[in-house]
């Protein structure tokens, strides 16, 4: 069935111009992907001999992070769960205007119209998301037999896909929830624990170093996270934070 | 032009080793001097960059992605193979050697396959070292699974994940790199051009995406780890943004493309369902452990599901055709992928798909719930359970194996495939062919390497599932890192390369040139509008079965193709902006030019091997015949202005013997 929609669309040149909302008319189907109503809508803009939006997206599936919508005020959209690219046109309504904005956060300055440098969450990761191991340095992987539910509970943070709704989400701008999934990934296996204070302790600095800003357990995080990464890694990691400054002062 | 494939000497079970403790190496001191280039952070990019780094090397690591961990190597779902044997099923490095070389149908090196699967006992090792969840059993053990096309349980995997915790791994040992020092990264960087300076790979031209700026960067050598081509079929299961140009620029320099028309179509992938479709997306073959295919018996069913009169599970038992179990009672719905496929599209082509566009066929669930759910009663102790009771454990156990790819599927279908068989037909999925290496990893470019899917060396005509990331782990953390030592050990007293050569700014200008004359055209159509014609003219000529006439139409009509691009492309903005309407024209461009050299490949290999078929070569039955005497050699192709020449690499057998692959 088709659908017609109105889109409000946030366009900015740069990051040095002044953004503003456009309008646009926009003929879908509900077997469309949001990210293919949007191919629509600039396969359009090209005809008419327009500016295409910019918008960024690769792999379509929800498991790259490169996507990076914020839809109706919310990041990824209304669908819990569920990257703006695996969400389907179906969950709109014909006639509907929708407005789509870039993911908004201090330390994610717009490149165009809805794309965002989030490169600040790279060097989060360098400062200390990691285990030193240089190739060829490893023993055996059956050497530490590692129980399954806590491999299952770092698998569940290691989900993490790095898109930054987190950030996004929350009123502060903090990037707690994404640092924290990455220490307690590492932080529950045999493998990681070594590193533990040093990586907190690193990670922390840096994501305050990159203008993120400070949680005030709101938890709008957890509630737009794709990968429903739970409030409980905040919690971990601010275990481990403590835990590390204070062995620091003995 | 005589390709010296450089396969060392001795048995095959020892060339690596005494390779290895022999080839010619760089000193630390002199490693620090050395600069390399890195181009793609995917499995086989990121691990070559950080394992460069760690052994001192100066790297500088480039993608077109906003951060390295984006690289497609992110989306693979099911697994990675290693000859751990771990469950005590008999395998072997020798079993692993030789299910690869069958599996790829007698087209690669034995050398290089034997190494491979030296290599995979060690990635696992490194994998566990860096943090990687893999599942495990309850001891704490890690646990395993099969793919198809083998006998054995030797895949390692974290749950539909395993891509993504893989180049987590290897993203965070490069992120480590990163902050030491030892590798720069080049962030939304792209590579639109391969400098060669007195016969050696010396740099690289790139776009910086974010302002336009074209830039000369230049070291001793150069790794090209760009991943595949699979997107010049413009709908396959590759991301968007997958493209060929940093291999195709290589090829126009010299470098030789192997094989191109080795594609591989996968079976199990989500139906295209309109017009709009932008990308195709993968059901794991793992779900071909429990899942059964079938279609309709009779033609009349076929249609009324077609027509959205009757659904599957209309379709009574003796009505249902399993084909794979029927023609292939020894695999069943496990055989490799190019006889999967090939298998549903003789079904869909005699009318019996089961979709309105009749281009689907059934992957069913049901008899797997079933099964389940009798097991799980009897655990309970209940021995007389209900159809319902029946069917909620069974769902339950499917859920914990799969839950992920069945929710995924109701996402993008809206169908519950707990309830209804789901829909599925093959799709472009990954591409054994690609720029000719030698054993050391280097093309006849001296100097410039490629692993990863953007070689062609390890699956010979048919790639097995969990294959790929082995590979491109295997060639960055422990391959490249110790032969890319027998070129740069020449090197030793070379001066940094200057970017500011005669030969950089020749490469520069004709980027540029390049750039200017894409959006200078102006034309009548988007650059998406050429690529999904594209796309349908590979796919009718050189997909899942390939015949001469049909290529040497296709040839002729990728050429016209071209040249209306060239005169009625319009490219909107400029270059001194983040414009990715001007990023794809470059790559579909290149596109148009690797197509016709699959073609071509396609046309001269007149024999059918794994996925390449030809349908003049087919046994009586319909499975594909290979002409041994005739085309067992590598088929390596140049640009040659336009005008491309073939040249032949002979494979030699001496370990295995060449069989007719059955799976009966
Ligand atoms: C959906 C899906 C599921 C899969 N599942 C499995 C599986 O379960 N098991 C398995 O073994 N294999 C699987 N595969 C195959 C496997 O994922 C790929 O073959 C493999 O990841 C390729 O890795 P790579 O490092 O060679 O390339 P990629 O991961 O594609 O990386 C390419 C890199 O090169 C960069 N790049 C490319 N061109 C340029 C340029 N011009 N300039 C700058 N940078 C550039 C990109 O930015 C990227 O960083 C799957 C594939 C798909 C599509
Ligand atoms: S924690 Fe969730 S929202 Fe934040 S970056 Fe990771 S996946 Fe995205
Ligand atoms: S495009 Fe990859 S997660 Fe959305």
């Amino acid at each position: 069935m088709d659908m017609n929609l109105k889109l409000k669309i946030w366009r900015q040149t740069n990051n040095k111009s002044e953004g503003h909302f456009e309008m646009y008319d926009v003929v879908a189907n509900e077997h469309m992907s949001f990210l293919e109503m949007l191919d629509v809508l600039n396969e359009d803009l090209v005809n008419q001999r327009k500016q295409p939006v910019a918008f960024e997206h690769d792999c379509r599936e929800g498991i790259c992070g490169t996507c990076s919508l914020t839809i109706n005020g919310q990041p990824h959209g209304p669908n819990a769960g569920t990257t703006a690219c695996q969400l389907h046109m179906r969950f709109f309504k014909d006639g509907e205007t929708i407005t789509i904005e870039p993911f908004r956060a201090g330390a994610f300055p717009v490149v165009k119209d809805l794309v965002v440098d989030r490169s600040a969450l790279d060097r989060v990761v360098q400062a200390g998301g990691f285990i030193s191991v240089n190739a060829g340095q490893a023993q055996d992987g059956n050497a530490i037999p590692i129980e399954k539910e806590r491999a299952s509970q770092s698998f569940e943070s290691a989900a993490c896909i790095g898109c930054g709704a987190c950030v996004a989400a929350c009123p502060n701008g903090s990037a707690m929830l994404f640092t924290s999934a990455k220490v307690r990934h590492l932080g529950l296996l045999p493998q990681g624990e070594v590193e533990e204070e040093q990586r907190v302790q690193n990670m922390v600095a840096q994501m305050d170093k990159e203008g993120f800003g400070m949680c005030s357990n709101i938890g709008a995080c957890e509630a737009e996270c794709p990968k429903e990464i739970q409030l409980y890694n905040i919690a971990y990691m601010n275990r481990a934070y403590f835990k590390a400054v204070f062995s620091g002062e003995e | 032009m005589n390709l010296d494939s450089k396969i060392p000497a001795g048995p095959l079970a020892e060339k690596w080793t005494k390779y290895k403790s022999t080839m010619p190496i760089v000193a630390p001191n002199n490693k620090r001097k050395l600069e390399v280039i890195v181009v793609g952070s995917g499995l086989a990019g990121a691990s070559a960059a950080s394992s460069l780094g760690e052994l001192g090397y100066a790297v500088k690591c480039y993608t077109f992605h906003d951060s390295p961990r984006r690289a497609h190597s992110i989306a693979a779902q099911g697994g990675i193979n290693a000859a751990k044997n771990y469950a005590n099923d008999g395998d072997s490095i020798y079993r692993l050697f030789y299910d690869t070389i069958k599996g790829g149908d007698y087209r690669s090196r034995e050398a290089n396959v034997h190494r491979l699967a030296e290599c995979s006992v060690n990635i696992i090792d490194q994998c566990v070292a860096q943090g990687v969840p893999f599942a495990r059993e309850y001891g704490g053990l890690l646990e395993n699974r099969s793919f198809g096309g083998v006998q054995v349980s030797r895949t390692f995997y974290a749950r539909g994940q395993t891509g993504q915790q893989l180049l987590i791994g290897a993203y965070q040992s490069l992120s480590r790199q990163i902050s030491l020092g030892t590798v720069t990264m080049y962030n939304r960087h792209e590579m639109l051009d391969l400098v060669i300076v007195d016969g050696k790979a010396r740099g690289i031209i790139v776009r910086n995406l974010l302002t336009g700026k074209i830039e000369r960067h230049a070291a001793h050598a150069v790794v090209l780890a760009t991943g595949g081509y699979g997107n010049v079929f413009y709908l396959s299961t590759n991301a968007m943004m997958c493209n060929a140009t940093a291999a195709w620029k290589s090829v126009k320099r010299g470098a030789l493309l192997a094989n191109p028309c080795f594609t591989q179509i996968h079976p199990t992938c989500i139906p295209v369902s309109g017009e709009y479709q932008s990308k195709l997306t993968l059901m794991s073959e793992s779900l071909r452990n429990d899942g059964r295919v079938w279609v309709p018996k009779k033609k009349e069913d076929a249609e009324a599901i077609q027509q959205g009169k009757l659904k599957g599970v209309d379709i009574k038992e003796e009505d249902r055709d399993y084909y794979l179990e029927r023609r292939y009672p020894a695999f069943g719905n496990l055989v490799p992928r190019d006889v999967a496929s090939r298998a549903a599209k003789v079904e869909c082509d005699k009318g019996h798909g089961v979709n309105p566009t009749g281009l689907a066929v059934f992957l069913d669930f049901s008899a797997a719930i079933n099964r389940y759910g009798h097991m799980e009663a009897n655990k309970r102790g209940n021995h007389n359970p209900t159809n319902e009771e029946v069917i909620a454990l069974g769902e339950h156990v499917v859920s914990a194996k799969y839950g992920n790819l069945f929710e995924m599927y109701e996402k993008i279908t809206g169908d519950n495939p707990y309830k209804h068989p789901m829909k599925i037909y093959p799709a472009v999925h990954y591409t054994m062919g690609g720029l000719w290496v030698d054993y050391n990893l280097e093309t006849n470019v001296p100097g410039l390497f490629a692993t990863g899917e953007c070689n062609f060396s390890d699956h010979g005509a048919n790639r097995l599932g969990a294959s790929a990331l082995m590979q491109g782990l295997a060639d960055g953390y422990f391959v490249l890192p110790y032969t890319i030592g027998t070129f740069l050990a020449n090197d030793i007293s070379t001066p940094k390369i200057n970017p500011d050569l005669p030969e950089f700014l020749e490469a520069e200008k004709r980027v540029k040139d390049n750039i200017n004359h894409l959006l200078s055209v102006q034309g009548e159509h988007s650059v998406e509008s050429f690529h999904r014609r594209l796309g349908k003219i590979m796919w009718n000529h050189c997909g899942m079965a390939r015949n001469e006439a049909g290529l040497k139409e296709g040839i002729e009509k990728i050429r016209a193709l071209r040249e209306e691009y060239k005169k009625n492309v319009f490219v909107p903005g400029t270059n001194d902006e983040y414009n990715p309407e001007l990023e794809k024209a470059i790559r579909v461009a290149d596109f148009m030019e690797l197509g016709e050299v699959m073609m071509l490949d396609a046309l001269n290999r007149s024999e059918s091997c794994g996925g390449h078929f030809r349908e003049e070569s087919a046994s009586p039955e319909g499975e594909a015949m290979r002409n041994d005497a005739e085309f067992t050699y590598v088929a390596a192709w140049n640009w040659n202005e336009g005008k491309p020449e073939m040249f032949k690499e002979p494979l030699v057998f001496e370990n295995v013997e060449l069989k007719t692959r059955s799976y009966k």
